[in-house]
C-alpha cells in the first residue's frame, strides 16, 4: 500500500511543521510531504534546543551534575534526578536509608501524574479541546504546591542527592497529599465525560497511527508508546529499582496498538500511580533523609548504568568514570528520542490532523529529545 | 408606544416633510448603512468579550477583567492595538486578492443584515425571498476564505482555504434542507411571514419533531459554515497555526475576525427567527393573562435574547468539543446530516400537508 | 437492522457529547470553582512556601554580624559559578592578621536554585529566601554583594 509512499512526486506540498507551530509543543521542526492532505512522509530535524547536557555534565562533579538532569526532561525532573543519583550510588555503593527510599517513590509517582496531567490537557489542546488544558492544570497545580512545600520548587526541584534526598519531607506533606488524593479521586470521571467518551475524540483517536509490537521493540519505544502495543516494558516491574518490587501495581498494557490505546495507559498509569502513592503515604519509615555521604564524591574507576521509568519511557544513565570527581563521560538514554523515531512510521497514509494527535500521544518533550 | 418602528416612521415622515421622496430614500439609505456599520462594530465587541467571559467560565478562569469596569472595556483595547498594528502584505502575495479577501468577507456579513427583523416591523428590507437571500448570500463568504487563502502564498493558507472550500459547500446542503422545513411548514420565504405564522407558538414548539431535529441539524450546519469549532478546520490552530489567516496581521486579520462573529450572530438571528419566532413573544394557548404580560416586554428584547442564547449555544460547543478530522467532517455531513435531513424534509411535508402540527 | 444500528449509533455519539456539554455547563453556572489567583492584587495575601528556593541571601543579625567564615564551601559546590568569596585581611584584637570576606558576591542572574550552595554550608549562613520579583531593568543589579557593608562575623563561629 505505501510503495509509493516516500518519493516526492509532482503535486505534493512540504510543509514545515515547526520549529515554532503551536502543535509541536516546543521546538521540533518536522518535514511533512503532504499529498492534498494524506502524509507521505514525515522528517523529524532535532538541533534547536540543543544545550549539550551530556558535556555539561562532563564537567560538573556529582553532587552537581544532577541539577542539570532536571532540564532534559522537566516535565518528569524528579524521576531523572533519581536516576542520576541512583547511577551515582551504584558506583559508590552507598545504601539508601528506607525513608529516603520511599520518600523518592512517594515524589517520583506525584511527578508522574502531574507529567500525565499536563499531557493530557495538552493532548486535547491539540485535538482542538481547549477546556480540559485549564482542567488539568487544577490537578496538576496542587501537585506542584505539594512540590513547592517540600522541595522548594515547582519544576525543577533538584531534590534527589547521591545517599538519599536533599531536605526532610514537609511536616504537611501527608495531609497535602490526601488532599490531593481527595481532590483527583473526585475530578477523575470528568476526564471521562469531557474527552475518553466524547463521539469526536473517539472517531479521532481510533484506529489511528497504528504500532505493531515489532516495531515498538525494534524502534526501541519504551514507555507508554510501547505499552499500548502491548509490550511489556515498565522498567519498574522488569527491573525495579528502590523498593518497587514490595509495592503493589499492575503494569498497564492495552493491545490495540493505536492512539487511543497509548490515551488508555496514560490514563491508566495515573490511576496506578495512585494506588501506590496510597500504600505508601500512611507508612513512611522513620529515619534518616540521607545517608553518610563524603563532601566530595569520587567514583571508582569503572562504568555504571542505571535505568528508570519516567513518565515517558525508560531513561537510562550510563557514566564512565575514570576515578575523578567529575564523570569522564555521561550518556543518557532518553525515552523520547526513540519514541519519536516512529512518527514517520505510523503517520505514513494518515491525516495531517492526525498528525498532531500521534504526537501528542506519543508525549514529545523535545528538551528530552534533544539535550 | 416607545418602539423601533415608531422611532423609524417618525424619522421616515419628518424626512419626507423636508426632502422629496427621491431624496428622503438616499438618506434613508445611508442612515441604514451608518446603523448597519455602527451594530457591526458594537456587536464585534459584545460578541468578541461574551466569547472570552464563556470561555474563561467554562475552563474555571476569570476572564478579562483589567481593561475598565469588570473587563468591559477589553475588546475596545484590544481594536485599538489591531488599528495601530501594522498590515503586512507577504511578498510573493496576489496584493490586491490578499488586500481584497477580508472586505469581501465584511461586505458580506453586512448585505446578510437586510433581511433581518430586529423587532417588530422593523427591518431594513422585507424581500419576498428572504430566507432563500440569506443562503444565497452566505455562501459568498466562502469565497472570501478561497481567496485569502490562495493570495497568501502560504501552504497553511492554502490548505485551510481548501479545507473550508469543501467544509462550507457540504454544510450548505443540510443548513438549506433544514431551513426549508420551515419554509414548507410556513408556505413562504418572507422573514416577516414567517414570524407571523408563529404568532401562535415558536415552530420548535408547535413543529415537534421534525423541527426539533431540523433544529439540530441547522445549529450544526451553521456551526460548520462559520467555521467555528468543533468545525474549525480552516483555522485548526494546532495543525495550520491559523489556516487561511496566517498571513494577515493588523486591521485585515481584525476584520476577518469581525466577520466571523457577524456571520455567527447572523445565522443566530436567522436560526432564532426560524425556529424561536424571532421578535415574537412566548405566548402559551390560552392563558390570556400570561400573554399580555409576555406582550409587554419590547420584541427587540425578545429577538436580541433568543439570538444570543444561540450564540451561547455554539459558543458552548466551541469550548466543550475536540475538533474533527476533515474526513469525518465529510462524513458527518454526507453519511449523517444530509440524509437525515432529507427524510426530515419528507416528514415535515407530511406533516405540513396533513395539518398534524399544532 | 441497518437501521437500527445507525440509530443506536446517532443516539450515542449525541449522549456522550451532552455528557461533556452537562460538565462545562456546570463550570460555567459553578463560579465557585474558579481556581484563578489575581497575583499582583494578592500580593499582600499571598504566602510563599517557607522552602521555596527564590535567592540566595545571607542574614544578619541586629548587630550586623553574619555567619560567614569565608571557607568557599559555597563557591565550590556551585556549578554555575554563580558565588564568588572575596576576602580581606583584618586585625584581631590581639593584633594578629585574620583572613576574613570582604564581600559575596552573588550573581542572580546565573543562579538555578540548586540550593546546593545551602546544603554545602558548614556554618548555616546562606539560605534560601522566599522573594521571586526579580526582574530588574538593568543586567548589573543582579549582582547583589550579600554580606551588608560594614558588617563582621558572629563571635563564636569558625
Amino acid at each position: 500500500m505505501f510503495e509509493e509512499v516516500g518519493t516526492t512526486t509532482e503535486g505534493d506540498i512540504i510543509i514545515n511543521v515547526g520549529p515554532q507551530h503551536p502543535a509541536t509543543h516546543g521546538v521540533l521542526h518536522l518535514v511533512i510531504t503532504l499529498n492534498g492532505e494524506t502524509i507521505k512522509k514525515v522528517e523529524p530535524h532535532l538541533g534547536f534546543i540543543h544545550r549539550s547536557i551530556e558535556k555539561m555534565c562532563e564537567s560538573l562533579t556529582y553532587r552537581q551534575f544532577i541539577y542539570v538532569t532536571s532540564r532534559m526532561d522537566y516535565l518528569s525532573s524528579h524521576i531523572n534526578n533519581h536516576a542520576c543519583a541512583l547511577c551515582v550510588e551504584k558506583g559508590l555503593q552507598v545504601e539508601v536509608p528506607p525513608r529516603a527510599q520511599v520518600i523518592r517513590v512517594l515524589m517520583d509517582e506525584l511527578t508522574r501524574i502531574a507529567s500525565h496531567e499536563l499531557w493530557w490537557g495538552a493532548m486535547a489542546m491539540d485535538l482542538g479541546a481547549f477546556t480540559p488544558f485549564f482542567h488539568a492544570f487544577r490537578e496538576r497545580e496542587s501537585i506542584n504546591d505539594i512540590m513547592e512545600e517540600t522541595c522548594g520548587a515547582r519544576l525543577t526541584m533538584n531534590y534527589m542527592v547521591p545517599g538519599g534526598v536533599m531536605q526532610d519531607l514537609h511536616p504537611d506533606f501527608q495531609k497535602r497529599v490526601k488532599e490531593f488524593l481527595q481532590l483527583y479521586k473526585r475530578k477523575i470521571h470528568e476526564y471521562d465525560e469531557l474527552v475518553t467518551g466524547n463521539i469526536i475524540f473517539q472517531n479521532r483517536m481510533k484506529g489511528i497511527g497504528y504500532l505493531s509490537p515489532e516495531d515498538a521493540v525494534s524502534y526501541g519505544c519504551s514507555g507508554p508508546a510501547a505499552r499500548g502495543s502491548g509490550v511489556s516494558c515498565d522498567i519498574r516491574k522488569v527491573y525495579p529499582y528502590e523498593i518497587y518490587d514490595k509495592l503493589e501495581f499492575d503494569e498497564v498494557l492495552e493491545t490495540a496498538g493505536d492512539s487511543f490505546a497509548r490515551y488508555m495507559i496514560r490514563l491508566r498509569e495515573m490511576q496506578q500511580s495512585i494506588r501506590i502513592i496510597e500504600q505508601l503515604i500512611d507508612n513512611i519509615p522513620d529515619g534518616d533523609f540521607q545517608a553518610k555521604t563524603k563532601a566530595v564524591l569520587k567514583l571508582p574507576k569503572g562504568e555504571f548504568y542505571q535505568r528508570v521509568e519516567t513518565a515517558r519511557g525508560e531513561l537510562g544513565v550510563y557514566i564512565v568514570s575514570e576515578g575523578g570527581t567529575t564523570p569522564y563521560r555521561i550518556k543518557f538514554r532518553s525515552p523520547g528520542f526513540s519514541n519519536l523515531s516512529v512518527l514517520d512510521h505510523i503517520a505514513r497514509g494518515s491525516k495531517l490532523g492526525d498528525l498532531v494527535a500521534m504526537m501528542g500521544t506519543l508525549d514529545l518533550v523535545i528538551p528530552d529529545i534533544d539535550r | 408606544m416607545w418602539s423601533f418602528s415608531h422611532i423609524a416612521n417618525e424619522l421616515h415622515e419628518w424626512l419626507s416633510s423636508i426632502f422629496n421622496p427621491t431624496w428622503t430614500l438616499v438618506i434613508e439609505m445611508v442612515l441604514a448603512g451608518v446603523a448597519v456599520i455602527g451594530l457591526f462594530a458594537g456587536l464585534g465587541l459584545v460578541l468578541v468579550l461574551m466569547e472570552r467571559r464563556v470561555a474563561a467560565w467554562i475552563q474555571i478562569r476569570l476572564g478579562p477583567n483589567r481593561v475598565g469596569p469588570q473587563g468591559l472595556l477589553q475588546s475596545l483595547a484590544d481594536t485599538l492595538k489591531l488599528i495601530v498594528k501594522e498590515g503586512l502584505t507577504p511578498n510573493g502575495a496576489d496584493k490586491l486578492l490578499f488586500n481584497i479577501a477580508p472586505f469581501i468577507a465584511m461586505i458580506v456579513a453586512m448585505l446578510l443584515m437586510a433581511p433581518i427583523a430586529f423587532a417588530k416591523d422593523f427591518q431594513l428590507w422585507d424581500m419576498n425571498i428572504g430566507v432563500l437571500y440569506v443562503s444565497a448570500v452566505s455562501s459568498i463568504m466562502v469565497i472570501s476564505i478561497l481567496m485569502a487563502g490562495w493570495s497568501s502564498n502560504n501552504k497553511y493558507s492554502l490548505m485551510g482555504a481548501m479545507r473550508s472550500g469543501a467544509q462550507i459547500v457540504s454544510y450548505e446542503l443540510s443548513a438549506g434542507l433544514s431551513i426549508l422545513t420551515i419554509v414548507v411548514l410556513t408556505g413562504s420565504l418572507q422573514i416577516s411571514d414567517i414570524i407571523h405564522s408563529q404568532a401562535t407558538g415558536w415552530w420548535i414548539f408547535k413543529g415537534h419533531l421534525p423541527v426539533w431535529i431540523a433544529f439540530v441539524t441547522f445549529i450544526i450546519a451553521v456551526t460548520a459554515e462559520t467555521n467555528r469549532a468543533p468545525f474549525d478546520l480552516a483555522e485548526a490552530e494546532s495543525e495550520l497555526t491559523a489556516g487561511f489567516h496566517t498571513e494577515y496581521s493588523g486591521m485585515k486579520f481584525a476584520l476577518f475576525f469581525l466577520a466571523e462573529y457577524i456571520n455567527v450572530f447572523i445565522v443566530c438571528a436567522i436560526g432564532a427567527t426560524l425556529f424561536l419566532g424571532g421578535w415574537m413573544p412566548f405566548h402559551i394557548g390560552n392563558l390570556t393573562d400570561f400573554n399580555r404580560v409576555m406582550d409587554y416586554i419590547p420584541s427587540s428584547i425578545w429577538f436580541f435574547g433568543k439570538t444570543f442564547f444561540m450564540i451561547f449555544l455554539i459558543m458552548w460547543f466551541r469550548w466543550t468539543f475536540p475538533r474533527l478530522r476533515i474526513d469525518q467532517l465529510l462524513n458527518l455531513e454526507w453519511k449523517y446530516l444530509l440524509p437525515i435531513s432529507m427524510i426530515n424534509l419528507l416528514l415535515a411535508t407530511a406533516m405540513a400537508i396533513l395539518g398534524w402540527h399544532f | 437492522m441497518f437501521i437500527i444500528k445507525y440509530i443506536k449509533e446517532v443516539y450515542r455519539g449525541v449522549k456522550s457529547l451532552l455528557v461533556g456539554m452537562k460538565r462545562t455547563l456546570y463550570y460555567f453556572t459553578h463560579h465557585k470553582e474558579i481556581i484563578t489567583q489575581e497575583y499582583p492584587d494578592n500580593r499582600d495575601t499571598l504566602v510563599m512556601a517557607e522552602r521555596f528556593k527564590g535567592e540566595v541571601v545571607m542574614p544578619h543579625n541586629e548587630k550586623n554580624e553574619h555567619r560567614c567564615t569565608g571557607c568557599q564551601a559555597c563557591e565550590l559546590a556551585c556549578p554555575n559559578g554563580t558565588i564568588k568569596v572575596i576576602f580581606k585581611n583584618e586585625l584581631t584584637p590581639e593584633g594578629k592578621k585574620k583572613k576574613a570576606i570582604d564581600k559575596l558576591v552573588y550573581h542572580l542572574e546565573l543562579c538555578t536554585m540548586c540550593n546546593l550552595c545551602v546544603e554545602a554550608c558548614p556554618s548555616d549562613a546562606i539560605k534560601m529566601a522566599q522573594t521571586f520579583e526579580h526582574s530588574v531593568y538593568d543586567r548589573s543589579e543582579l549582582t547583589k554583594i550579600l554580606n551588608n557593608p560594614g558588617s563582621k562575623i558572629m563571635d563564636g563561629v569558625e
